[in-house]
């Protein structure tokens, strides 16, 4: 039965990771160290969308219901 | 002749082809019957992983955000770039939350948000209310895709003044129009494709292309830096400063929580196959994000290449660096990639307004039992309505005044998070609270807009949605973002009136959901179809 099956898993709480990481404006708002010619500010917020997509993948894997 | 010749070709062809597309679509995946709002509304309720990933895809980032989000950045700098956390945090957000949606959706056989508040809560009036916002704050939206459209016309030279100047957008959009009137979500879905295909190549293209004439990406941050230390405005800048940075934080959460509880996402989300599709999306969607940071930072090639905006409208500075940059056959690609991307978002938008009108006013308050072709019917004339307003507002209201209302449409759609995205988790509060909290939300929300000045753009009310804490009687120069201290009121009343509601023992709407059915994933059990007759 539908009724019986939980979603609930601990895996869930590593979501917080890159929702909280890109709010953080201190870890980013600085133009030094520079890569590839882009400031701090710009490079590094481009890389927490890698961040959220591994976080996404690894939970997606974690709590697939195995058939 | 005109200059622009070779563009205005490329990108005719295009849009010809892609709206036969929009027609063809009508038999793509060809249902035994298109009448039906699981049909014609959400595409059969089928779609799968990659129809999926174009079609969320092509219905989230829009036309407009293409050609808004580099002026933000074009205009005032890093302040801008909050498109890219925002587009960041949204996905961990909606995978907990969309997942849910979905199953309960998919149990009941929900169509529109304002559905599910209408089972979980047991009340008309805050389905209403919720559907009703959706509505309005939807309709903005789509005359927003216009704007899209009419900058990459104005660039070519078709769109300058007097009444023919109009002809141009009136004909996309009635084309628009027919091909969504027959195919429904179907059209969107097919034309997503050659859109996104279209966008990503102008784009690789972009940033390899055109760094490059300009002297690379050092080059290019130099030259914005210089441009607004140079500038007196004190909250532009390349970096943020003390007093936004809270602003940042706030307009990137606050759009990350609407952005799903806007009907036309929800429209894409429940077109899904099944609950893996929704989940293996929000891994893959972060492509978009990456283009988007790319794009935005197209705000400040511009600025290199000393791009000057067509009068006063910031939103011709991509379309105006494009024909600058891009041989003029590339520049029509590029400028029909702008343009298809703005009947995809339209289209999907318009489906999701007529949607909430038929399911959640016509079958509540006009004919509580039509029947599916009924149903399809009222939403497909809906859907012609809702564009043709669109239009309207267009061509005789100043576009800067369907920005201001976007603006507001994002603060208020944030107001159905308690009802919509709180509700699929707990079913704790009271209808009444949830409804007293929404006309706090509301109220306080577009108080706060209406006190915001922008002598930039000459606005005495209404000049953004960074609301200054100084407007409360602090002694700061901080701003924070108006919808979320909105949704903070919101939430703080709907707390105290859900409590209020019990100590009176104020009667409670039933709840028509059970535990599972949130849970529940394709080949569950079904509810065929729900009894809205039966509770009040």
């Amino acid at each position: 039965m539908p009724d019986d099956k939980s979603d609930r898993s601990p895996w869930y709480w590593l979501l917080l990771v890159p929702v909280v990481i890109p709010l953080m404006t201190f870890l980013y708002n600085a133009d030094e160290p520079h890569l590839f010619g882009f400031p701090l500010f710009y490079w590094l917020q481009i890389a927490f969308i890698a961040l959220g997509v591994a976080t996404t993948t690894l939970v997606y894997r974690m709590t697939r219901r195995r058939p | 002749m005109s200059p622009h010749l070779t563009e205005i070709v490329i990108f005719t062809v295009l849009f010809v082809v892609v709206s036969g597309m929009g027609f063809v679509a009508a038999r793509w995946r060809r249902p035994t019957d298109l009448a039906s709002l699981h049909e014609w509304g959400l595409g059969g309720r089928n779609f799968g992983s990659w129809i999926t990933w174009f079609l969320i895809g092509g219905d989230l980032y829009t036309a407009y955000t293409f050609v808004a989000v580099p002026a933000l950045l074009f205009g005032a700098g890093a302040a801008g770039f909050f498109a890219v956390p925002y587009t960041v945090i949204t996905y961990p957000i909606v995978f907990l939350i969309m997942i849910r949606l979905w199953s309960v959706s998919h149990v009941h056989r929900l169509v529109t948000p304002a559905d599910f508040v209408r089972v979980r809560f047991g009340s008309p009036t805050l389905a209403l209310l919720v559907a009703i916002t959706g509505i309005v704050a939807t309709m903005p939206y789509i005359a927003l895709q216009l704007i899209g459209i009419e900058a990459v016309l104005k660039t070519m030279g078709v769109a300058g003044s007097g009444f023919l100047s109009d002809l141009p957008l009136i004909v996309a959009f009635v084309i628009l129009a027919a091909y969504t009137y027959q195919s429904g979500l179907r059209a969107p879905a097919l034309i997503a494709f050659v859109k996104d295909v279209l966008i990503y190549l102008v784009i690789l293209v972009a940033i390899i292309y055109i760094p490059a004439r300009l002297g690379g990406w050092g080059a290019i941050f130099d030259g914005a830096k210089a441009k607004f230390e140079a500038t007196p405005a004190p909250n532009d800048g390349y970096l943020l400063n003390a007093n936004n940075q809270l602003q940042y934080v706030t307009l990137a959460l606050g759009s990350a929580l609407a952005l799903f509880l806007y009907p036309h996402s929800v429209t894409g989300v429940l077109a899904s196959k099944n609950r893996d599709v929704i989940k293996r999306n929000m891994s893959a969607l972060p492509a978009y994000s990456l283009l988007l940071a790319l794009i935005a930072l197209l705000g400040y090639m511009a600025i290199s290449a000393g791009v000057k905006p067509i009068g006063k409208d910031v939103n011709t500075v991509v379309p105006q660096l494009f024909d600058q940059m891009f041989p003029d056959w590339f520049t029509g690609i590029a400028f029909a990639a702008v343009g298809i991307g703005a009947l995809v978002p339209a289209a999907i938008m318009s489906i999701a307004a007529a949607n909430l009108f038929t399911r959640n006013i016509y079958r509540e308050y006009v004919n509580r039992t039509p029947t599916d072709a009924q149903e399809a019917s009222v939403s497909k004339v809906t859907s012609l309505v809702v564009k043709v307003g669109a239009v309207l507002f267009i061509l005789l209201i100043d576009p800067q005044f369907s920005i201001d209302l976007q603006l507001i449409g994002g603060v208020m759609i944030l107001q159905t998070l308690p009802s919509v995205a709180l509700g699929l988790f707990t079913r704790w509060f009271h209808r009444a609270g949830l409804i007293a909290g929404w006309v706090a939300g509301m109220g306080g929300g577009l108080l706060m807009l209406y006190s915001i000045a922008n002598p930039a753009t000459n606005h005495a009310h209404f000049g953004g949605s960074a609301f200054p804490l100084a407007n409360l009687g602090l002694d700061t120069k901080i701003t924070v973002y108006a919808g979320f201290l909105a949704l903070l009121l919101n939430l703080v009343v709907a707390v105290l009136g859900t409590l209020v509601a019990r100590a009176a023992k104020a009667p409670d709407g039933p709840d028509g959901t059970r535990p599972g059915d949130y849970t529940a994933d394709e080949g569950d059990q079904r509810i065929k179809e729900i009894d809205l007759a039966g509770s009040t």
